[in-house]
């Protein structure tokens, strides 16, 4: 075959687009801006570093054609390319919340890490082929890893990014191990190939080890229970922004990739998770690894007193209630699956940045540095006020819209509301987690600050990034056509 | 016009959140401004649709507009007698809860911020037609509730409003898993997705769909109706909120609850209300008893108060139970008119005693004859007493009359049990006008020095604002009391109308 390297090119020209940016970024750090404050660096690495994740959203979105001539290497089609632009989105802003940080001299290199990372997750989102996934799900993590530990002032950086990488190094065995097992079974490692290899054959016990084997390799890249033990001492011991892009950007690839992998990739062998109509496949895996991570992840959060904590177990339930749109397996659950993750990765990235702020200003992200905080910063505990509540699920916000899509979807999705017990364990815990939300509230707008209490001063650019990010949560929660009409 | 009322107290949200922190007064100006006129768009466009509307049963159409076309969800605001009665009823509410405040002093625009949000969301419950709608808007009032009573409460404050925030959260959410299961099989009946109250209630859902979604919806929403033994929120809650905050607890905040029972649980599962009738009835008479029984063994004013309000809603829920049109009837009149009388007490007790004499604690209270010292007050109580115990003439009676003699028609048994719960409310509403307000007993040697009475400067008297409220809502109760066909006309087509055919006339559609 005569491959046609411009055409490679220009199906991958929005990750071209970002991987100059970044060239530009370090380059521009390490040369130019050479003794000038850590601040002014952020300022000026963010500017180029949205200005080129711009770029590449418009081109994305433009050139959005379905084309898929290299066999699911490289695939482009709207969908995938809106969630590209949505990576870029986020990407563009944990950048700008960064921007606030003093944790690290070395600026040119954090920011060119984020975005080689969102050059991996976005090859992951546009490729339909085990080793293409494989190898940018590896870029990603490993970029993911050095994000986590680059806080070299702080030891607990160093652990989290140690252990951060030994269970993602593990996990990516694991992962290795059940593609190339697919591949044996099904000689090919193209998703739809591979499901029409394994059509009729039923389940395999091959494809039964490679089946387990996926489930684990993922269940550890998006911190599901049992395999979520790396994430809360990563939240926490990660600098803040990392943080929020392993919460946000890397969430969203992460989910898309999933939910494609099991729906073409393993079609024909999905099993039932229904009430009264098991049926062995990969639905039910799936369901019992959503409905631990939900009661894991809800009732753990509930005795943080560490915010980044108290938010990792959140992801992890989060994990838990997305898995429940990867499981119903349709188009609407699909489409409910990715209004929910892009909406709880701005979500995500907007919590993150308060907490980035209150932890600068006060010395750390414990549940008590947080009192008073309306009285000390009232935009900025407004807009964390919308973010908890929209991680909650309270209306009129994108949480409470993106819960009502997933949830009905997949009652929708089984025969004879054969899926109702999962949703009503999800929305039983959903509302267990008002109440942790609720406790960090309380702090900011029912307990008095400490007196003498300064008023904190929020920087420009994070505040301003913060309260676009609580717009538009508003905005998708009132208007969730506006996300919707290009999943 | 009526759509006005959601959206001009959310604009006097924005508009206090955007005023300096200690522009007190004008905090309140905006605030009573914003109610004041939603109040009055709610009286005039209630009227305009009385007037227009030939039948008031039929559902009225503000807006109806798509929203979210993949759930099928729209925004439908719309109004039928009932709403519109709610709707004045919230207006009310809202403008003497604010005349009852008058006197935060702490972080005011944040106080009357929250309390504009809470109104406008009750405002959006009573006129959405559209399932998704009514919960966004029942789901929003959780939030400045809590902060209300965390924030500007008294005794176990921070308890009390968690407690009512996870109730309420709890229901809610057992109304959403009704509401997602129901609106599946609906979409696969229909063929077409859709969240539209009008049109989800022509349709027929299984009995043994019903059978389970019925109770879960109907407890959902009557938790924060106060059903027993769901009720427990409202007497923690009730105490620890600033007057006006129990004074909108329950006066409208319990009436969501018995609305979504009657509105969303009733109308749409008619087979399982008729299922679990027996089961509602039970409930209500022991929330009735108990409430009384267990406020006439109270030394705290405020729970007295918050009991009787778990015992008088426990005649809404009895009227709900009796599945006919004079029942039917009585309950939603009782909404309204305990609503009223309600938040007059609380007013009274929380405003213009507590904050008097900084306790309400009987023990301390019977040494300071506040009667003497408030005269105003003392008088206020008593005719709310009488009002709530159902004297006639006020608009208590003919709501428990009428829920009473619903009753009768199917448990004859209840009603006589109810009747025992309106002969303990007499008891410990004599009991608490004495004791609180009309005791000679003198000061003690031993009583606690903590009590306002013990030191020497006399206690303002009572604020105009006060007064206006007392009488505005003193009025209204009379009104209703004399001449009840006024909301009679209301509700009465509205049961006549096919939404609840099902549900009172059997399967005759």
């Amino acid at each position: 075959m005569n491959t046609d390297y411009l055409h490679i090119l220009q199906l991958a020209a929005p990750e071209t687009i970002v991987t100059i940016t970044m060239l530009l970024v370090l380059a521009a750090d390490l040369t130019l801006m050479r003794g000038q404050s850590i601040v002014a660096r952020f300022h000026v690495g963010a500017f180029l570093s949205a200005l080129g994740c711009g770029a590449a959203a418009l081109y994305a979105l433009h050139y959005s054609a379905t084309d898929d001539r290299f066999n699911g290497i490289i695939v482009s089609d709207p969908q995938t390319n809106f969630v590209k632009v949505a990576i870029l989105g986020l990407t563009v802003f944990t950048v700008l919340i960064s921007t606030s940080g003093k944790f690290t001299e070395h600026v040119g290199e954090y920011l060119s890490l984020i975005l080689l990372g969102t050059i991996g997750l976005m090859f992951l989102v546009s490729s339909r082929d085990l080793l293409m996934i494989f190898l940018s799900l590896e870029l990603a993590s490993l970029v993911l890893y050095i994000l986590t530990a680059f806080n070299k002032h702080n030891a607990r950086s160093a652990e989290a990014g140690l252990k951060y990488f030994l269970f993602g190094g593990m996990s990516a065995a694991f992962l290795l191990f059940g593609f190339s097992l697919l591949y044996g079974v099904s000689g090919s490692t193209n998703l739809t190939e591979i499901a029409q290899a394994l059509h009729g054959k039923g389940m395999d016990p091959l494809v039964l080890v490679a089946l387990v084997m996926t489930v684990i390799g993922f269940g550890f890249k998006v911190a599901a229970v049992p395999f979520h033990l790396w994430a809360p001492d990563a939240y926490e011991g990660a600098p803040t922004p990392s943080a929020a892009f392993i919460g946000a950007g890397s969430k969203v690839a992460s989910f898309y990739i999933l939910a494609k992998v099991f729906s073409v990739g393993f079609a024909g062998t999905e099993g039932s998770a229904l009430m009264h109509g098991y049926l062995p496949g990969w639905t039910p895996v799936i369901a019992v690894i959503a409905a631990l991570s939900m009661v894991l992840g809800n009732l753990t959060a509930i005795v943080q007193s560490s915010v980044k904590r108290l938010l990792a177990y959140s992801a992890i339930a989060h994990a838990g209630y997305m898995l429940l749109g990867v499981l119903s397996n349709t188009i609407p659950g699909g489409h409910a699956l990715m209004f929910y993750v892009i909406t709880y990765g701005v979500t995500t990235v907007g919590a993150f940045g308060v907490v980035m702020v209150v932890e600068e200003a006060t010395g750390s992200d414990a549940l008590s540095n947080f009192a008073g905080l309306s009285r000390r910063a009232p935009v900025l505990s407004v807009c964390l006020l919308i973010f908890l509540l929209s991680l909650g699920g309270i209306p009129p916000l994108a949480g409470f819209t993106g819960k009502f899509f997933l949830f009905s979807a997949t009652v929708d999705a089984g025969r004879e509301l054969g899926l109702l017990w999962l949703v009503i364990l999800a929305i039983a815990m959903s509302a267990v987690s008002f109440y942790y939300y609720l406790r960090v509230l309380k702090q900011a707008y029912v307990e008095d600050a400490p007196t003498e209490a300064p008023a904190i001063r929020v920087p420009g650019l994070t505040l301003l990034a913060l309260v676009v990010l609580a717009a538009l949560i508003i905005l998708y929660g009132c208007a969730p056509v506006l996300l919707t009409q290009y999943l | 016009m009526l759509a006005w009322t959601i959206y001009i107290s959310f604009i006097g949200v924005l508009v206090l959140m955007l005023l300096p922190r200690d522009a007190a007064r004008a905090a309140r100006i905006v605030a009573l401004f914003s109610a004041g006129l939603s109040c009055a768009f709610a009286f005039f466009g209630a009227i305009q649709q009385v007037q227009q509307q030939s039948d008031l049963g039929a559902v009225t159409t503000i807006t109806k507009v798509p929203w979210i076309p993949a759930l099928g969800a729209q925004y439908y605001l719309a109004a039928d007698g009932i709403s519109l009665m709610l709707v004045v009823l919230t207006g009310l509410a809202a403008v003497t809860g604010i005349l009852f405040s008058w006197n935060i002093e702490k972080r005011t625009n944040q106080f009357f911020a929250f309390y504009l949000a809470l109104i406008g969301g009750v405002y959006g419950v009573f006129l959405s037609f559209d399932l998704l709608l009514l919960f966004v808007f029942y789901e929003l009032t959780i939030i400045p509730k809590y902060f209300l009573i965390a924030r500007w409460g008294s005794t176990r404050k921070e308890y009390g409003a968690m407690k009512l925030a996870l109730y309420s959260f709890v229901g809610s959410h057992l109304v959403l898993i009704g509401m997602i299961a129901a609106w599946v099989v609906a979409g696969r009946q229909l063929g077409h997705p859709t969240l539209d109250l009008t049109e989800l209630a022509k349709i027929t859902f299984s009995a043994g769909f019903q059978h389970w979604v019925f109770p879960l919806v109907f407890v959902g929403f009557a938790i924060l109706a106060g059903m027993w033994p769901f009720h427990t929120w409202a007497p923690t809650g009730h105490v620890a909120a600033p007057t006006a905050g129990s004074m909108l607890l329950a006066g409208v905040v319990m009436k969501l609850g018995a609305y979504g029972c009657l509105r969303v649980a009733m109308v749409l599962f008619p087979e399982g209300a008729k299922e679990w009738q027996w089961a509602i009835a039970a409930l209500a008479v022991i929330g009735i008893i108990y409430g009384a029984g267990v406020a006439l063994v109270q030394r705290d004013f405020k729970f007295v108060i918050g009991y009787s309000s778990v015992s008088h809603m426990g005649f809404v829920i009895l009227g709900l139970a009796t599945l006919n049109t004079i029942g039917l009837d009585g309950a939603v009149l009782q909404m309204f008119s305990h609503g009223i009388i309600a938040g007059l007490l609380f007013g009274v007790v929380g405003r213009m005693v507590y904050d008097r004499t900084h306790t309400r604690d009987f023990n301390d209270l019977e040494t300071m004859n506040v009667g003497k010292l408030l005269p105003f007050a003392g008088v206020t109580f008593v005719i709310a007493g009488v009002a709530s115990m159902g004297l006639p003439g006020f608009s208590g009676f003919v709501a428990e009359f009428q829920v009473l003699i619903g009753m009768w028609q199917v448990y004859p048994i209840a009603t006589l049990l109810a009747g025992v719960g309106i002969v303990l409310g007499v008891g410990y509403t004599l009991r608490a006008v004495q004791r609180g307000f009309y005791s000679d007993t003198p000061p003690s040697p031993y009583a606690s020095h903590e009590a306002h009475g013990h030191d020497d400067h006399p206690m303002e008297p009572i604020s105009i604002p006060e007064r206006i409220g007392a009488v505005m809502l003193i009025a209204a109760s009379l009104i209703i009391g004399l001449f009840p066909s006024l909301l009679m006309d209301w509700i009465e087509p509205c049961l006549k109308s096919p939404m609840f055919a099902r549900l009172l006339h059997g399967g005759a559609q």
